[in-house]
Order: structure tokens, then C-alpha cells, then sequence
């Protein structure tokens, strides 16, 4: 992209000042982003270091429930575990955020009150994002005005597949508008993207369009966050950061499950953005069952011994 | 063919859930027969390999208590079929390992296989043997039933590489138990072989889980690691058991210390059972 370091964001008033945008940033070397981020998946932490890096993952979980079953009853047994991972260790930190459909926003806000931890709502008719625009932003208003505090939407792939980058852009601007103050992740849906170029293009579109973070999937297709996925956004989030100067976070989400996965996902980005952006202000986790491997690796490094997966509360 | 082609030197891998990979650690051991020649390089396993085979073993737990009583004896009993076609090769690991003439390895091998399906049958006899129905003063029927204890650690014998290895493994496995076992350290190939059968014998992945390895490394982490329920010490000495079963203590394991001969005894198949009651009223 070339934009001299520093300046604001550039206007993008029509699809052609967008493709021309889109048109400077360079390819993704696939091998190159492959290996890069298997060689930093070797990478191990250790003692002090590794129970740091647990607590920080921790603090950065947007603990999810997404089905169909969900219950007010469900959704107040994950606020409870938001607020309190482990209710045995008070040291455990909370999560960054409890993250629910919009109609249980209401209910996620009235259990989590005054607590530091966040609602966040999927709404743009997620996950597929098949709906009109008018009932999407119809779907955030609602999720906004019950409560929420971070709004997780889908970009249309289907637009965005078929070349339509300025029905994209424009979704994600008219989404923000809707939101007012209230955070906004865009979901790529990286696993419907194909291509890493794909990729990068999509985050630009995001960040470019106001997004305050930028999220790999909805978790609910085949292929979700894979950790070359999450290089790629982080290379994109840092070189918006460098040419407009304005920072915007991302959001790993679907088929993290264990700690050590989550661990490398830190050590990819202290190496791709640095270490600013290892705060749960600027990187998220999306899961459910992460969580409990990450009390578990932390006991662990505490009692010494391996423990029992079922000393944790299940969903 | 010529007789001087090279060798195809074969890997003795570790056996965990299903999958046979060389250590986490990426170490290996040099093992030796009786007499101190080479006999292979074997996989040296770490504390990491011992938590990944009881994650497996904890997976499969369920799914194998689940199956029929009749269609677990008939998984032991298609082991028993493997080792019987393979029996040259285990008695000659047998022999070689433990310095016996080759009639006694055969031997030796011929009784471990007998064992093998001693043990299959009794998976459907053994809730009549331990189980009762007891009487009580009141319109209630009322059972004990013996249930696996779940996830044993297996410290094998060190000496009597196949014979007494078939018998710790194979007891637990019998009622219901998921396996993680830790082979003789001086003379682990002939559990490695059985380990190789179990993969042609209906053995769902995780219900035995082997690794080779220096037993005084792995076996702190087995005993302490909280979710294994019952832990076998067999193959340590008496001083070092005293230490494992205080570690196994943190998680009140069920712990089978170093006993007598086990000739058609019933003391490893009561060893890793718990036996639950329950009432029920007559005539509901």
C-alpha cells in the first residue's frame, strides 16, 4: 500500500478508489506464510513464562456458546464462568468477553452486571450473513440496544467471491454506523476465503471500512483459524497500523482447543505485530472448550502433576 | 537373492492411541539381549508420551466398558490369534531377551497366549464371580455389580518380558479398563510386538497404550498424574513403590503392589474393579 507512514485512513468514496487500494497491496508468498508459521509453532515457553502466557490467554478468551439449543439457563452457567474461570483460584483472570446470539444478549447482560466482562453478540444474520442488509443492521440494532457491548459480524462471502468488494465495504461501514460506539469484529470467514490473497484483500476491505477487529471464521464451516490464517491478518493489521496509524485487533475463533495451540497463536503475534499487541484489548480468542484446557495447563504448572479434565465445569 | 543384502533394521515404536510414533522426545535406547549383544534401538518415552496415552486411554474408557461383555472377550481372544501366528518371532525375542533355551521361550510365548485367551473368557464371567445379589429386609432387589475402576497404569515386570506383561495388561483390559503401560526397560520388545498385534485384533485405539522407556523416568508421572485411577507396580522395586503409591495417593488411586505368582489368579482381575450396589424395588 502505498500511503506515507502516518497518515489517516484514506477515504474510499467509490469501488474503483477501492480496487485501486486493494490493487497495491502484494501477493501472499503461501509457502513462505506456511513455514513461517510452522517454525513458530515449535516454539516452546516455559515456567514462569508459560504461566504468563496461559493467564494472558486466558484473559483474552470470548467465551462462546453458538447453538441452536442455547438456553438463558446455559448462558448464565458461561457468564458465571466468564467472570470466574476457575472459582477455586481467585488469581485466574476473567475472560475478555461472554459472546452469544443477540436475542440472549438481554440475559448475558443482566448475569455478567457491572462486571468488567464483555457481551458480545454474532449478529448480521450469522453465520451465513444471508439476509438483506436492512435485516442485518435491523439484527445489530437490536443485539446493541439489549446490550452489547462488541458486535461480531459476518462479511458476504458471496459478494465478496463474485468480485462485489464495494457491496463488502459498504456493508461493513453501514454495520458500523449501526453500531455507534459499540466494537466491531468483522468475521472473513477465512475457510470460505480460499486464498491467503484473499485474505489480506478481505482484512483491508475491514479495516478500511472502520472495523475495530478482524475475525478468522464463525466456527461453523469446515476449515476454521489455522495459525498461517491468523499470520496473514496479523501482517495485514500491522501494516495498516504503520500507514494509517490507527490499530485494529484480531479475533482467532473456531477449532482452538488446546492451550498449546493458544500459545502459539501469542508467539505468532509478538512475532508479526509485537508484543503490543498481546492484550486482550487487541487479540481474541473464540471458544468454548479452550478455556478448560487452559485451567488445566495452569493447574498443572501449579500442582506439579497432571490433572483431571473433570475437575473443570463443562458446558 | 543374494545373502549379502543389507538388513531392513526395523523401529521399535511407541503403541499410543492406535498410532505407533517414535517418542515426543525424539530419544531412543539401545536394548540388549541376555548376553550384551545389540538387539534393537527402541523408543525412549518421556513424561509428554505418558500424557498423551492417558488422554487416549481416558478416550477409549468409555466407548470399551460400552461394548458387550461376549464382544470384549472376543477382542482378546483375536489377540490371542494374532500372537499365535507371530509365536516364532515372540519366542525368539523371549529367548533372546531373557537368555532362555529356545524351548523354554516357546514354551514361555505358548503359555502367554494361553493366558491371552484365559483372559478373554473371562470378560463375561467375571460380574457372576464378583457380583452378587444380596438379601435385604425390605421389597427391594439389591446387586452389587463390579465396574472398571477406568484409566490403570501398568508398571511392567522387568523380568519375564511377555508372560508377565500379558497378564498385567491383560487383567485390567478384561474388566473394562483403558491400559497405559510401561514396558521392561531392559526387555521391552516382545510387549512392542503384542503391542503391533493389538493393531490387527479389533483393539479400539487408546485401550492399550504402550511405552518403552527408563522406568524410574516415567513411572513419577503416571502415578501422580490425576486422571489415572489404578496404578499396577509390579516392575519397581519395594523402596521406589513405596514412593509411587505416595504419589498415587494425591489422587486416591487403587494401587496393586508386587505380589505372588499370578497362576489362575484372580488377584489382578479383582485388582482395578469397584463394585457398585444398587436397589431396586420388586415388582415396579
Amino acid at each position: 500500500m502505498q500511503l506515507p507512514s502516518g497518515s489517516t485512513v484514506p477515504a474510499v468514496e467509490n469501488e474503483t478508489q477501492l480496487r485501486a487500494l486493494l490493487g497495491g497491496l502484494s501477493g501472499v508468498d503461501a509457502v513462505g506464510a506456511e513455514a513461517r508459521a510452522a517454525k513458530l509453532a515449535t516454539r516452546s515457553l516455559k515456567k514462569s513464562t508459560k504461566l504468563a502466557a496461559l493467564d494472558l490467554a486466558i484473559s483474552m478468551v470470548d467465551l462462546t456458546t453458538l447453538e441452536g439449543a442455547d438456553t438463558p439457563g446455559r448462558v448464565t452457567s458461561l457468564c458465571t464462568k466468564a467472570m470466574h474461570p476457575d472459582p477455586s483460584d481467585s488469581g485466574v483472570p476473567h475472560v475478555a468477553a461472554a459472546c452469544v446470539y443477540p436475542d440472549l444478549v438481554a440475559h448475558a447482560r443482566h448475569v455478567l452486571g457491572a462486571s468488567p466482562v464483555k457481551v458480545a453478540a454474532v449478529a448480521t444474520s450469522f453465520p451465513s450473513g444471508r439476509a438483506s442488509l436492512n435485516v442485518k443492521l435491523l439484527d445489530v440494532r437490536e443485539a446493541v440496544s439489549a446490550g452489547a457491548d462488541e458486535i461480531d459480524m459476518v462479511i458476504d462471502r458471496g459478494a465478496f467471491l463474485s468480485g462485489r468488494l464495494g457491496q463488502v465495504f459498504d456493508e461493513v461501514v453501514a454495520v458500523k454506523e449501526a453500531c455507534g460506539s459499540t466494537h466491531l469484529k468483522v468475521i472473513l470467514e477465512t475457510g470460505e476465503l480460499v486464498t491467503y490473497d484473499n485474505v489480506r484483500r478481505a482484512s483491508w476491505i475491514a479495516m478500511l471500512a472502520g472495523a475495530d477487529f478482524i475475525k478468522t471464521s464463525t466456527g461453523k464451516v469446515g476449515v476454521n483459524a489455522t495459525l498461517p490464517t491468523a499470520l496473514v491478518m496479523l501482517e495485514a493489521v500491522r501494516d495498516f497500523a504503520e500507514t494509517t496509524g490507527v490499530v485494529v485487533g484480531v479475533k482467532v475463533a473456531g477449532g482452538i482447543r488446546s492451550a498449546k495451540d493458544a500459545l502459539r497463536y501469542l508467539v505468532v503475534i509478538n512475532e508479526t505485530v509485537g508484543s503490543a499487541w498481546l492484550s486482550p484489548d487487541r487479540f481474541r480468542f473464540g471458544a468454548s472448550s479452550l478455556l478448560n484446557d487452559l485451567l488445566m495447563q495452569r493447574l498443572k504448572q501449579r500442582r506439579g502433576v497432571y490433572v483431571r479434565p473433570d475437575e473443570f465445569s463443562g458446558d | 537373492m543374494s545373502e549379502d543384502r543389507l538388513d531392513v533394521r526395523k523401529t521399535y515404536k511407541l503403541l499410543i492411541n492406535g498410532a505407533f510414533p517414535r517418542s515426543e522426545s525424539g530419544r531412543s535406547y539401545e536394548v540388549t539381549s541376555a548376553k550384551g549383544e545389540f538387539l534393537a534401538n527402541v523408543a525412549q518415552g518421556s513424561r509428554k508420551d505418558v500424557r498423551d496415552a492417558v488422554v487416549a486411554a481416558r478416550a477409549a474408557q468409555s466407548k470399551w466398558w460400552a461394548q458387550s461383555a461376549y464382544n470384549r472377550g472376543q477382542v482378546i481372544y483375536r489377540l490371542a490369534e494374532m500372537a499365535e501366528s507371530r509365536r516364532d518371532e515372540l519366542a525368539e525375542h523371549v529367548r533372546l531377551g531373557e537368555g532362555l533355551a529356545s524351548k523354554k521361550a516357546k514354551v514361555s510365548v505358548s503359555r502367554a497366549i494361553d493366558r491371552i485367551v484365559w483372559y478373554a473368557g473371562w470378560t463375561d464371567k467375571i460380574a457372576q464371580i464378583l457380583g452378587s445379589s444380596n438379601p435385604v429386609a425390605g421389597p427391594f432387589f439389591n446387586f452389587s455389580v463390579p465396574a472398571p475402576s477406568g484409566v490403570v497404569g501398568v508398571l511392567a515386570e522387568q523380568d519375564s518380558s511377555l508372560e508377565a506383561f500379558v497378564n498385567a495388561v491383560l487383567a485390567p483390559i478384561a474388566v473394562g479398563n483403558t491400559v497405559v503401560a510401561v514396558a521392561s526397560e531392559k526387555r521391552p520388545t516382545p510387549a512392542v510386538l503384542l503391542g503391533e498385534m493389538t493393531a490387527t485384533a479389533d483393539f479400539p485405539a487408546g485401550l492399550l497404550n504402550i511405552v518403552t522407556g527408563f522406568t524410574g523416568e516415567v513411572a513419577p508421572t503416571l502415578a501422580s498424574h490425576e486422571d489415572v485411577d489404578g496404578i499396577d507396580l509390579t516392575g519397581v522395586d519395594e523402596a521406589f513403590a513405596d514412593e509411587l503409591a505416595q504419589l498415587a495417593a494425591g489422587s486416591i488411586k487403587r494401587v496393586l503392589r508386587p505380589g505372588p505368582s499370578e497362576d489362575a489368579s484372580l488377584r489382578r482381575l479383582r485388582a482395578f474393579v469397584e463394585i457398585s450396589t444398587v436397589w431396586h424395588t420388586i415388582g415396579q
